[in-house]
């Protein structure tokens, strides 16, 4: 019988959730690593109890665990992340020139055919690739070196490399994130990328059509349509059916264009979640609701879906890498809080219901359907 | 024969409880110490110091013979009674919130 794997990253350790495929009752183990901050965890699509996860701490620098049973033991790999070359400078928050510095790693992404290979978003924005377990880390310098890479400027978040999504169809096709200089693709193994903001306007940048400066959140692609991108932006949902050559916005009737997760249904490529957040400093939701959107129509059109989700008096956040979603037949959606809920609805979103209530913050969800 | 206590999350990730007992050759210096207990611990590597610039991380002291000796060389002679093992070398994660 399926059963589902929900890995959780928080501010003081991590969380492996486990259900059968009914989705109701979970055993949860942790805090594994307790007391550091688990940006991310995620499992290898080939070999799915290979696990990786960033741990990190403001004392004790950046750790690369990586999990061979699934979750229930762990070893340190290699945390040596050593910029490519003079690390030159980036645009710091006055304009001025500011050195390239390793900070931490914001997301390991998995390769989908190798799991050895795995690649690291890291802050200050650059993309690194181990082919070996984790054990030595290479950055794929072309990104950087982008001649936009002096331009661009940290987020209030930092100035990460949060999302990357690599392209089933074509191996050597990826698109990464950066807050807050915007989406860049590779169609050569990461080797040059190029900058894919066309279309997003952003109101803090003066130049409209702005190369880069964008203030992505995050973007989602559903496998089966490797050629559409959806995107949650500092503020609007935006869509792309050209693989981020241009993008138009989706936002609709949201009651509020900014937010930070998106995601895709697993079955229904044109149904996409976000969670709409009061922008700009406030960072909860609208009215103390507690709201997934749900888009059937691939956005534009969006549904209010908050039955089993605090109604009143919630202001609790949902970080950007913070949803995912399951393979069962009945498509399973996952989100967790800032407050430290962890809710899940087995039916694509009508129903939800808390897994765990009291973690801390949480920072990441990925999920694992499992045989 | 150098005795190091490490602060508590370093003594996890090392798997190792209570002190840690490290042979140093030649002159006994944090830079010495240090490389004898990364090549014990390769786990802790980048976690006292920084890979790169070997520069001790920002909210890491080094504690000794009642001195911090965070703002030494790293090249200069820890006290005799380290040397000796007589008082062990402390690293201690900073009081800074968290």
């Amino acid at each position: 019988m399926s059963s589902v794997r929900v890995l959780v990253g928080t501010r003081k350790g991590a969380f492996v959730l486990t259900s059968d495929a009914k989705r109701e009752r979970w055993d949860i183990s942790g805090p594994h690593f307790a007391g550091w901050e688990i940006y991310h965890i995620k499992g290898s699509p080939v070999d799915p109890n290979r696990l990786y996860a960033s741990q990190s701490s403001g004392w004790f620098g950046q750790l690369i665990q990586r999990s061979n049973d699934g979750g229930k033991t762990w070893e340190p790999v290699g945390n040596k992340f050593e910029y490519d070359g003079v690390p030159g400078t980036h645009q710091w928050y006055d304009g001025t020139p500011h050195p390239w510095e390793f900070k931490r790693v914001w997301h390991v992404e998995p390769s989908l055919s190798d799991p050895d290979t795995v690649f690291a978003g890291i802050e200050d924005a650059a993309m690194f690739r181990s082919t070996d377990g984790g054990q030595n880390w290479q950055e794929l310098s072309g990104l950087r070196g982008h001649g936009s890479g002096p331009r661009w400027q940290p987020g209030a978040g930092g100035m990460c490399l949060h999302t990357i999504i690599l392209d089933p169809s074509d191996a050597n096709r990826m698109f990464i994130a950066i807050s807050a200089a915007g989406a860049f693709r590779t169609d050569d193994g990461g080797k040059t990328w190029k900058p894919i903001n066309r279309g997003l306007t952003s109101q803090y940048i003066p130049d409209p059509n702005a190369e880069v400066g964008h203030c992505v959140h995050h973007v989602a692609m559903h496998g089966a349509r490797p050629g559409v991108l959806f995107m949650q932006k500092h503020w609007d949902v935006m869509r792309s059916d050209d693989a981020g050559d241009s993008w138009h916005e989706v936002s609709g009737n949201l009651p509020t264009d900014f937010g930070f997760v998106i995601d895709v249904h697993a079955h229904e490529p044109e149904t996409i979640y976000v969670v709409p957040i009061k922008s700009d400093s406030e960072h909860y939701p609208p009215d103390g609701k507690l709201r997934v959107y749900r888009s059937r129509t691939g956005g534009n059109e969006w549904e209010e879906l908050g039955k089993g989700l605090p109604q009143s008096n919630c202001y609790v956040n949902v970080l950007r890498d913070a949803m995912a979603v399951d393979k069962l037949d009945s498509c399973g959606v996952y989100f967790g809080t800032t407050g430290g809920q962890v809710y899940a609805s087995a039916d694509a979103g009508d129903n939800w219901a808390p897994i765990v209530r009291d973690l801390p913050a949480v920072l990441s969800v990925e999920v694992q359907t499992l045989p | 024969m150098i005795r190091v206590v490490l602060p508590a999350h370093l003594r996890t990730l090392a798997r190792v409880t209570g002190e840690v007992k490290l042979e140093v050759d030649g002159q006994v210096t944090q830079r010495a110490v240090l490389n004898a207990l990364e090549a014990s611990y390769p786990m802790l590597r980048g976690t006292i110091r920084d890979h790169v610039t070997q520069q001790r991380r920002p909210f890491v002291r080094f504690f000794a013979c009642e001195e911090d000796l965070s703002h030494e060389s790293p090249d200069a002679l820890l006290p005799e009674p380290v040397v000796n093992g007589i008082e062990p070398f402390l690293v201690v994660g900073a009081i800074a919130g968290g």
